[in-house]
């Protein structure tokens, strides 16, 4: 299944006979002070120089949340959108957990973008997708429902084929949907991975649509986070992730070691590149 | 003896302290003061978890270490000295949210460090607060939530509270990722825990331990 985005400059596929698509996190305030300081001050310079330094490190799309407290997400988020626009070309995903702000997000950004998030929660379904439907966009589930947080596989599973009902029956297309299976700190909550991975596994075989995995998060609460977070994003992928919302300058080296493993990287083009690219010194 | 259980507890020693916790209940020793060394052991685990030394997979095993220690030394407690729990806490996942990891890790260690908590789960209306603080009057309430919205549902359970006259009974602290001293204004709680560790040494505080 292939799932299509752009911006005025650049389309991006994600699928499964692709390389994987890298999102950039780093334009979200969540445990960013200076961030979350300029946001409230509608400074948005930071915002800039973040999307420039994250397509330079080859972030294939750019996910963008102002939400922190004290910031007015409905007027900030579509102004942030507009700066990225204008700072790269990149197509960008817009994310916020308050539909109005993705509104007026959507109401702003030119082309076809990902949006973050639709969860399992009725409230959720009912207000975004119609949002989704009217504005074309790509949609990420997110499978977590009223009952709440999954613990394991089945439950994820679950909620993932209603997400697909849901997002169907409102007339968007299966491919125009990316699902999140969550995963969280493994520090804390420790039989989340194997729950992650086996969910992976069987929402592909069973709904064949495109994942995507916010991956920076596992290793929260432990040390040498960025070491358990590339072993991570391995095994999503080799689960079967399609697309990854991460720190692209840590993560990008091993996702291209991956993605050539997996027969992704037609010639090593993409791993050999980036090889090349890189400061002699830093070359093992 | 006693500095044993102390170590092996701090350094997590899980086999180590259940031999000297039976050693020392077999030698008829009072079991209240084997508690107390393994108090102490607690507050050095919860020293290393503040300095980075350790991690949250060390604190949730120094809990369930702690856990194994009260099952084997209960049994030996009189009518007398059994264990008095250290007061009741109230706590749950604010309204509109549902993120549940934190609290249950905060819920765990109130627990184990000899707290009676009533955990409401998540997504729980001020309403339901206010009715289990009646209930069983407890004097601390924890208020956990991780969206930011979750700040507008803090602010409105502790307004709840206030309006079912128990605002002066009971002592609020709000805990969750994106928490600040600024949330903690906003939402007119008297504190926030940054962690597991600071909500117990908070709730500890209020009930007048040392």
């Amino acid at each position: 299944m292939q799932t299509k985005l752009s911006s005025p400059k650049k389309d991006v596929t994600i699928g499964d006979d692709q390389p994987t698509v890298l999102i950039g996190e780093r334009i979200n305030p969540t445990g960013k002070k200076k961030l979350a300081e300029a946001l409230k001050a509608g400074d948005l310079e930071i915002v800039s120089r973040e999307a420039l330094a994250q397509v330079q490190a080859g972030a294939d799309i750019l996910d963008v949340n102002v939400g922190t407290f004290g910031v007015d997400e409905v007027a900030l988020l579509p102004k942030a959108v507009r700066m990225v626009m204008d700072t790269v070309d990149v197509p960008l995903c817009l994310d916020s957990s308050n539909p109005e702000a993705l509104e007026a997000a959507l109401k702003v950004y030119k082309g076809k973008p990902l949006v973050n998030s639709v969860t399992g929660e009725e409230h959720s379904l009912k207000r975004v997708l119609p949002l989704i439907k009217e504005y074309g966009a790509v949609v990420v589930g997110l499978v977590q429902d009223d009952e709440g947080i999954p613990k394991d596989a089945e439950r994820r599973v679950r909620i993932a084929h209603k997400i697909v009902e849901r997002v169907e029956a409102a007339g968007i297309p299966r491919e125009d949907l990316v699902i999140d299976c969550l995963a969280f700190a493994i520090g804390a909550e420790p039989g989340s991975g194997v729950a992650v991975m086996e969910a992976i596994r069987r929402i592909k075989a069973e709904l064949g649509v495109n994942m995507t995995m916010g991956a920076s998060n596992v290793s929260f609460g432990l040390p040498d986070r960025e070491l358990l977070n590339n072993a991570f994003v391995v095994m999503a992928v080799a689960a079967g992730a399609t697309c990854l919302i991460v720190d692209v300058a840590k993560v990008r080296p091993i996702i291209l070691a991956a993605d050539l493993v997996l027969g992704r990287d037609k010639r090593a083009r993409r791993y050999i590149e980036a090889y090349r690219l890189r400061p002699k010194p830093d070359r093992q | 003896m006693a500095k044993d259980l102390v170590k092996a507890l701090s350094d997590l020693k899980e086999q180590e302290v259940v031999k000297i916790v039976e050693e020392r209940l077999k030698a008829k020793e009072d079991p209240l003061k084997i508690l107390e060394d393994a108090r102490k052991g607690m507050e050095v685990v919860g020293k290393r978890f503040a300095s980075s030394e350790y991690f949250i997979p060390d604190l949730v095993y120094s809990g369930e270490i702690l856990k194994s220690v009260t099952e084997l030394v209960k049994p030996k407690l009189t009518k007398e000295t059994e264990t008095k729990k250290l007061g009741k806490v109230v706590l749950g996942t604010v309204a509109g949210d549902i993120h549940d990891i934190g609290k249950d890790i905060v819920v765990f260690m109130l627990d184990v460090n000899g707290f009676e908590v009533h955990d409401l789960g998540v997504d729980v209306p001020p309403q339901k607060f206010v009715e289990k603080i009646k209930e069983t009057g407890a004097p601390i309430v924890g208020l956990s939530g991780f969206l930011t919205l979750a700040f507008d549902s803090m602010k409105q359970t502790v307004e709840a509270i206030k309006a079912a006259g128990l605002r002066d009974k009971v002592k609020v602290m709000i805990g969750g990722g994106q928490i600040t001293d600024e949330v903690t204004r906003y939402t007119s709680a008297d504190a926030y825990g940054k962690d597991a560790v600071a909500g117990v040494a908070l709730a500890k505080k209020w009930a007048g331990v040392k």
